[in-house]
């Protein structure tokens, strides 16, 4: 029978990399301090990657982790300290055997001088030559007559062995005659049937060697007298014993009562395609549901009574079905804040700063293709805080506070939207310098401005107030980038500061982008959904507001602002006239800072849409991110705000 | 014919444990930890228990002290399935009353062998 | 190496191009076409098209096929024809190719034809609507004339613009 065993490889290369984030979060949780419980589960993950490389023949990782998960045994059975340059070795190990996985996985390029630098400090810190042990059997070719004396235990059996297998086994090996001896056995009347009272006086001609007749009892020794001799020799050897190398002492396992791991209570591994799909149905029985609705509205309600109540239930129940579904392709956000004290701490010694890093509520859960985009935007937030935010300790000792500086990672539902905080206890956003530094860089503004405008200028493209420019941040992919990926997950940033006390990164993100929070409006008998996360008022223009600027198309004045007006109509190249403005209604919306105001015929309702693919069968259209199916069952297109702020911002330009 | 109860804490191994198998014909039932697998050797006796040593919650040779204290798993092979090649874990797994073991790394071919030869 | 009786395999039956001998038939003005039934999803009727900006005429919209975004084509107004109406008799073929979904409004589904290979000529050089490159053939039955179409190069071929120029190989 052969097996492929390259289809358990996606498995294994998951598991692995899943063994090395946990590896890498309890190796910084043991950081000096006591070690205890969690030495033992980082030894058990470099054990499980150690185990399942070697039988899925990764050699080179075997080897690699056979030193990790030497140096671990030693620390969890004491013979080693649990020191801070021994986790530290132990971290940048877990970084090289990274690397090695994904060059095992992705075949890509193998950073050699990491891997190579670790192993030998490895090698080094572990002393001598760990190798891994290496079995070398010796096979004489002459068959050789044995003979053997086998005289099982009375308790052989419940052991769950049995001495007829044995001898099964045995016979593979070569020619085997059998005596059996009832000499040890009692009478018939005594004997008891849970014990084993049968000896055994074997021949057996074979060209195995004796260690190899010696592993077909191996399970048994002890439960046996055994006996093995070449019929030729003249005295029984001295002693039966396997001795084989013993590399390293291990310590009795300890329990580990109540110990809390992630993913255990009885999970399964889905792909993400089976709860995509799931998640499609869903959305088809929520579009269904609502059409039903509709047409029920249209009902004499007490005719139809019952068929009603029914259709209620069906509501409450599609409902329930949606955010069941919806909870399965839910993440704690743990998997991205167990990023950061790794981060946080090489990012501090590398700055010269003390920094102790909190977070607060690791196990809020959300989407995955959320958790998977969130990740890049609070990695430049922290970086930000570390560098920007955080004093030398000298700087903050000479202002009263603590020496250890504090950012804190906070996630938190709030209704439909997750709030993501970053939060610092640093010096604060410097007002003057800002407005300063966005005077240098072209930036329109002035010191009239409130505080909360002044932090809006962090946002404007470009914008970055590193004096230097430090490999740690301030290279130019600043502010404007984390606000724009925000954006396009649906969500916004919001900044608060206060000198010298510190300061507050909030972002607020759906809970799913598989649903969308709409805006309908109408336009030329078309409906449009807006994101609601992009809409900031609607408003019907009275003549006075609208301008007509040369060149630059109509402007509406909102508030003291005069935002850009585009005529959806005009924009799509629907038909029909555009109504006169006054009757008209502009919606305005804002994306990366940027405002317009979109005329349309009417505004229709808010409404949660399922979002569609609109690629699937057709192509990219520009300013529009999707469509969604109407109550109606009609098509409805998701407009894309941003994109239609940007190329609006573009012609307008041009 | 009974079934294999396979208890590993790695997914991948588990995987390959229960292809191989039931490639061959045999009927196979998984556990991530030692814990799920005596909750589930005590609802249905199983004709074979493979457990691997080093699980959360409970490990593997707590698992089959465990068993082997069970009237239903008296005389039921129990095997371990185990990376180290030292005699300490085979000696305490025996002491616990493990049948015999596996030693990692192994490949389907050996792993059906051991299993037929403790199936008989 | 084992040299076993298992391997007969059938080579005579995978390697015959399987050219298409069952064609939906349909009309386009005063022409009529054929495309490869394999190739149809299903008939419908026209329904509702939502309207899509910066589209051609002759793409009509998309529609809604059973939770699925589909874009409708007007053959009629892609050739030119005279008259495009939509009302109850109006028929759209849903089409399955380049695993995509795309419905065809047309002047009307005739029947399913079968042609032998005898049946079948090379394409002429003659002006139909359609581009030659794009007919396979002419199909002749009793006194009816087909024009064959590659039903999947012509959907997924530039002029008809429903597809990314990414996504067309």
């Amino acid at each position: 029978m052969s097996i492929d065993l390259a289809q358990f490889h996606r498995t294994f290369f998951e598991e692995c990399f899943e063994g090395i984030d946990l590896m890498e979060r309890d190796l910084l949780r043991m950081g000096g301090g006591p070690g205890g419980e969690t030495v033992n589960a980082v030894f058990r993950a470099a054990h499980s990657i150690k185990g399942g490389a070697a039988t899925f023949g990764f050699a080179a990782i075997a080897s690699f982790t056979h030193h990790m998960e030497t140096l671990l045994d030693q620390m969890r059975s004491g013979t080693r300290a649990i020191s801070d340059p021994a986790v530290d070795l132990l971290l940048r190990a877990t970084d090289a055997l990274r690397s090695l996985l994904a060059a095992a996985r992705d075949g890509e390029p193998l950073d050699t001088a990491r891997v190579a630098g670790a192993q030998a400090a490895l090698e080094a810190f572990l002393g001598a030559a760990d190798a891994p042990e290496s079995t070398a059997v010796a096979v004489p070719a002459v068959e050789q007559a044995y003979l053997i004396r086998f005289v099982p235990a009375p308790d052989l059996f419940r052991s769950g062995n049995d001495p007829l297998l044995i001898l099964r086994e045995l016979a593979t090996l070569g020619t085997l005659e059998t005596r059996l001896d009832l000499d040890t056995a009692p009478a018939f009347a005594e004997c008891d049937a849970e014990s084993c009272h049968m000896a055994w006086s074997l021949r057996l001609l074979s060209s195995h060697s004796r260690a190899e007749l010696q592993e077909v009892f191996a399970w048994v020794e002890g439960s046996c007298e055994l006996d093995i001799r070449l019929e030729s020799a003249a005295a029984p050897p001295a002693a039966v014993a396997t001795t084989g190398p013993a590399v390293h002492a291990v310590a009795a396992p300890t329990p580990r009562p109540g110990e809390h791991t992630v993913g255990d209570g009885g999970s399964i591994r889905v792909g993400t395609d089976k709860i995509d799909a799931l998640m499609n149905l869903v959305g088809e029985l929520i579009i269904t549901q609502a059409m039903l609705a509709q047409l029920a509205g249209a009902l004499d309600p007490v005719l139809n009574e019952k068929l009603l109540a029914g259709l209620s239930q069906l509501d409450r129940n599609t409902r329930l079905l949606q955010e069941a579904v919806m909870s399965t392709r839910m993440l704690p956000i743990d998997s991205v804040f167990s990023r950061f004290p790794r981060l946080v701490r090489d990012l501090a010694a590398k700055l010269g700063k003390q920094v102790r890093l909190t977070t607060v509520g690791e196990s809020t859960e959300l989407d995955k293709s959320v958790i998977e985009k969130i990740s890049d935007p609070l990695n430049h937030l922290v970086r930000n805080s570390l560098d920007h935010g955080i004093e030398s300790p000298e700087a903050r000792s000479a202002a009263g506070k603590d020496a250890v500086g504090t950012v804190t990672l906070k996630a938190a539902h709030q209704g439909d939207n997750i709030l993501v905080e970053v939060c610092d206890d640093g010096r604060g956003l410097d007002r003057a310098r800002i407005l300063a530094k966005a005077r240098e860089q072209g930036i329109a503004c002035t010191d009239a401005m409130s505080d909360a405008e002044v932090w809006q200028l962090i946002f404007a493209p470009g914008f970055s107030t590193a004096d230097r420019v430090t490999d740690v941040s301030g290279r130019g992919v600043g502010m404007d980038v984390v606000k724009k990926n925000i954006a396009a997950l649906g969500g916004s940033v919001e900044l608060h500061s206060s000198a010298g006390r510190g300061s507050r990164t909030v972002i607020r993100l759906p809970l799913t982008l598989a649903i969308l929070d709409g805006m309908s409006v109408g336009v030329s008998g078309e409906i449009f959904i807006l994101p609601l996360s992009a809409v900031i008022e609607s408003l019907q223009p009275q003549a006075e507001q609208v301008k007509r600027v040369v060149h630059q198309g109509t402007v509406v004045r909102v508030r003291n602002e005069y935002l850009p007006l585009v005529d959806l109509r005009q924009w799509f190249g629907l038909s029909g006239k555009s109504r006169p403005l006054h009757e008209a209604i502009a919606v305005i919306v804002e994306s990366e800072g940027r405002k317009l105001a979109l005329q349309v015929d009417e505004l229709v309702g808010q409404q949660q849409v399922v979002i569609k693919s609109l690629e699937a069968n057709y192509r990219r259209i520009r300013g529009v991110s999707g469509a969604t199916i109407l109550g109606d069952g009609r098509v409805s297109l998701i407009l894309d705000v941003g994109a239609i702020v940007r190329l609006f911002s573009q012609a307008q330009a041009a | 014919m009974s079934r294999i109860l396979a208890v590993d804490d790695s997914s991948s191994m588990r995987q390959m444990v229960a292809f191989t198998l039931s490639s061959a014909g045999f009927d196979v039932v998984e556990a991530p930890d030692g814990a799920v697998a005596l909750a589930l050797a005590q609802k249905e006796k199983f004709g074979l228990v493979l457990a691997d040593v080093n699980m959360p919650n409970m490990d593997g040779i707590s698992l089959v002290r465990a068993l082997r204290s069970l009237p239903e798993y008296k005389f039921t092979p129990l095997l371990m399935l185990t990376t180290e090649s030292g005699p300490e874990k085979k000696q305490e797994g025996k002491a616990a009353g493990a049948t015999g073991w596996l030693v990692k790394p192994f490949n389907p071919e050996q792993l059906l062998n051991t299993v037929k030869r403790v199936l008989g | 190496m084992s040299t076993t009786g298992h391997e007969s395999a059938k080579p005579t039956e995978a390697a015959a191009p399987a050219a298409p001998d069952e064609f939906l038939t349909f009309t386009l003005g005063q022409e009529e076409y054929g495309v490869d039934i394999l190739k149809v999803q299903e008939i419908r009727g026209y329904d509702t098209v939502t309207r899509i900006p910066e589209a051609p005429d002759f793409i009509k919209g998309v529609i809604n096929l059973r939770g699925t975004i589909v874009p409708v084509v007007d053959m009629r107004l892609k050739f030119h024809l005279a008259s495009a109406e939509y009302n109850e008799f109006t028929v759209m073929i849903i089409l399955n190719v380049a695993r995509r979904v795309v419905g065809m409004v047309v002047d009307g589904v005739s029947d399913v034809m079968q042609l032998s290979a005898e049946q079948i000529r090379p394409a002429p050089e003659f002006g139909s609507s359609v581009n030659t490159r794009f007919i396979t053939g002419i199909g002749t039955l009793e006194q009816r004339m087909l024009i064959l179409i590659d039903i999947e190069k012509l959907m997924s071929s530039q002029d008809m613009a429903l597809m990314d120029s990414v996504a067309i190989h």
